[in-house]
């Protein structure tokens, strides 16, 4: 049993046990256009609610991406640093980013869920 | 009678055929046997065309002995083979592909992409300046120090500023140098202020040269009207900030109006105002940053001075420091005392009361930039300046207020600067970009303007025509981007789609070039080799 919450930031995370997992929507992935280059955390890194994270660049800008929660990196997606298009391709899937372990529950338990995120775009 | 009976037609319409309206044709359908295109070129790298001819006759050279211990070349080293006449088709060949300022009007945005005066030319190749070797004996280059020092004069009382670094080699260079200014004033009162607050319209350099100089950068947001939002800027003020960057007029083409205010605040909380001098066309002899209350700002000769740039020569930029930061300018500095004039090459040698922070560069900076750049100032004057800069204003505004009917102009409301800006809402529903509107630009002859920044506004459009042009030249320029936004608006998109559809190259993708970046040319058959 897996729950999706979003930042306003336009960062997506998957909360499988203790595990979460993180990458960028489709709206923001459609909004940057094609992505050319990502830089992964390291391993074991340790991240903040909202502190940058990990670097995306598309053909018009470098933009981070920020920890929707804080916690330990524990894996990163290094497919996308040779195929950055997956990005692109399958944002919420394929495309993820990094995996955490959270530090505080809670704090997930804060953010957006898929109705208030859609209803958040809609708004933008 | 005499009569030319040889069949050549006089009438122009047995000679013409039908012309072609543009966007209406493919280029397959324009296509050639030579892949030239009239009188143009296709042109393959120089190390293709290389087929081991030489320009130049040498005399078999009988080598007695190997002085090189028996270190042996293996392969060749591939420098390619041609003659002279090859050789010099090669390059005006890709000359002809390329765009400058030289072969028309060039619009782009923070860039014063101005005409250099052939006279600047000819003063920098004056034997006593182009041919100076750096290590020369001071003694033997007393004109030229006295050129660098006349410059320093123009500069200062330009701006306001006491005192100015020549150094810096262009625009985020000096940037850099301002900003090491401050560290090392900073440094000197021992405080540590670690943040520096930056508007989000700013250009990029900003934000990386606080990031590089060791600063965090803090975006101050932007108001509704353009200007950067002072109340929340002031907000963000306290004892560990230790700078703001600024740019006046800023990105958007607008003066910032509550500057003198900023920087009191700025003053006021113990920090420093860096102040971005890439716009420096729109004010130059107008208004004195040092009266605005900046302490670091660097001047960009190839930009408002008229030295050659934007690939067509090194930038320049020397950075004016205001009385709290003079101390620290880096080495070398141009002293007079009774033998003449001197360059203090070594912080230890510093006069009394000055702490140069280090050295931006070996050598003394852009000697040939210096030289073009105050013979700009020479010829023009102090007057010439001026009116440089109110005719910039003035192109930018009749740019403005001749599109702002069927383009969208965010800030139109007033006047502008040096640049007039558009966003796309115009373009909103029409299946055209801005990227789309900038490459159609191409086919009809205009080099496109600076697009997406700044990033403020959406699909942003920012014109800088300068002072160069006469009213015929914008007026050509404006039908054209009338009537292009025209069919835009009347969704006539073919001529936009895949544009450009007449230059060398098509639509580029930019996307395969930043992901599999050909940064090296290659030899196949060695390629195959090493397989």
């Amino acid at each position: 049993m897996s729950e999706v919450r979003y930042t306003d930031q336009h960062e997506w995370i998957r909360l499988e046990g203790d595990e979460a997992t993180v990458g960028i929507t489709k709206y923001a992935a459609e909004s940057l256009g094609d992505v050319v280059f990502v830089e992964l955390p390291p391993l074991a890194k340790t991240v903040t609610a909202g502190g940058e994270a990990a670097v995306v660049e598309s053909v018009k800008a470098a933009s981070d991406i920020y920890a929707p929660a804080g916690g330990t990196v524990t894996a990163a997606n290094s497919a996308l640093e040779k195929e950055p298009s997956k990005v692109n391709e399958d944002p919420e899937g394929a495309g993820w980013f990094f995996k955490l372990k959270l530090a505080d529950a809670g704090e997930f338990a804060k953010l957006m869920d898929a109705a208030a995120y859609a209803k958040f775009v809609e708004g933008l | 009678m005499t009569m030319n009976n040889q069949g050549r037609p006089t009438s122009v319409e047995t000679s013409r055929r039908a012309p072609i309206a543009p966007g209406t044709h493919t280029p397959e359908e324009l296509s050639t046997i030579s892949g030239d295109r009239g009188l143009d070129h296709e042109e393959a790298p120089i190390f293709e065309l290389g087929h081991g001819a030489t320009g130049v006759d040498l005399p078999d050279v009988q080598i007695s002995g190997d002085r090189l211990g028996g270190v042996r070349r293996k392969d060749a080293i591939g420098l390619p083979g041609l003659s002279e006449p090859e050789v010099i088709r090669h390059y005006v060949r890709l000359s002809r592909m390329n765009y400058a300022i030289d072969s028309g009007l060039y619009p782009l945005g923070s860039c014063t992409m101005k005409h250099n005066p052939r006279l600047n030319e000819k003063m920098a190749r004056l034997p006593g300046f182009g041919d100076l070797h750096p290590l020369a004996p001071q003694s033997t280059t007393q004109g030229a120090l006295e050129l660098i020092s006349q410059l320093m004069n123009w500069l200062t009382t330009l701006t306001g500023m006491p005192a100015v670094a020549m150094s810096p080699k262009a625009g985020a260079h000096g940037e850099l140098c301002g900003m090491l200014a401050i560290r090392a004033a900073l440094q000197a009162r021992g405080e540590h202020r670690p943040r520096v607050l930056v508007p989000e319209s700013a250009h990029g350099t900003n934000p990386a040269t606080a990031a590089f100089a060791g600063f965090t950068v803090d975006e101050v947001p932007a108001l509704p009207n353009g200007r950067v939002d002072s109340e929340a800027l002031k907000a963000k003020l306290g004892p560990d900030v230790a700078a703001i960057m600024l740019t006046n007029p800023n990105t958007c083409g607008l003066f910032e109006g509550e500057i003198i205010d900023i920087a009191k605040a700025v003053h006021d909380a113990g920090a420093y105002f860096y102040c971005d001098g890439a716009n420096f066309n729109a004010i130059a002899g107008k208004v004195r940053p040092g009266d605005l209350g900046v302490d670091a700002m660097h001047i960009n000769l190839h930009k408002t001075f008229s030295t050659p740039h934007g690939g067509g020569g090194p930038g320049a930029g020397p950075v004016v420091l205001s009385d709290r930061l003079a101390a620290y300018a880096p080495v070398p500095l141009l002293v007079a005392d009774a033998q003449g004039l001197r360059l203090i090459e070594d912080r230890d040698d510093a006069p009394d009361g000055a702490k140069p922070f280090g050295r931006m560069c070996a050598f003394h900076g852009q000697m040939g930039m210096f030289s073009r750049a105050l013979t700009y100032m020479l010829s023009h004057g102090r007057d010439g300046v001026r009116q440089a800069s109110e005719d910039a204003v003035l192109s930018a505004n009749y740019v403005l207020a001749s599109l702002k009917d069927v383009m969208s102009a965010p800030f139109g409301d007033g006047p502008c600067m040096h640049e007039a800006l558009f966003d796309d809402s115009f373009l909103h529903d029409t299946g055209v970009t801005t990227l789309d509107f900038a490459k159609a630009m191409i086919d009809e002859g205009y080099h496109p303007m600076t697009m997406y920044f700044p990033l403020v506004v959406h699909g942003a459009m920012l014109i800088e025509p300068t002072e160069s042009e006469s009213k015929d030249s914008l007026d050509r320029f404006i039908h054209v981007l009338h009537t292009l936004a025209t069919e835009a608006k009347a969704k006539r998109i073919e001529r936009f789609a895949g544009a450009p559809h007449l230059a060398p190259r098509r639509r580029l993708d930019e996307t395969a070039a930043a992901r599999k970046p050909v940064l090296r040319w290659k030899r196949e058959p060695l390629k195959e080799a090493a397989e």
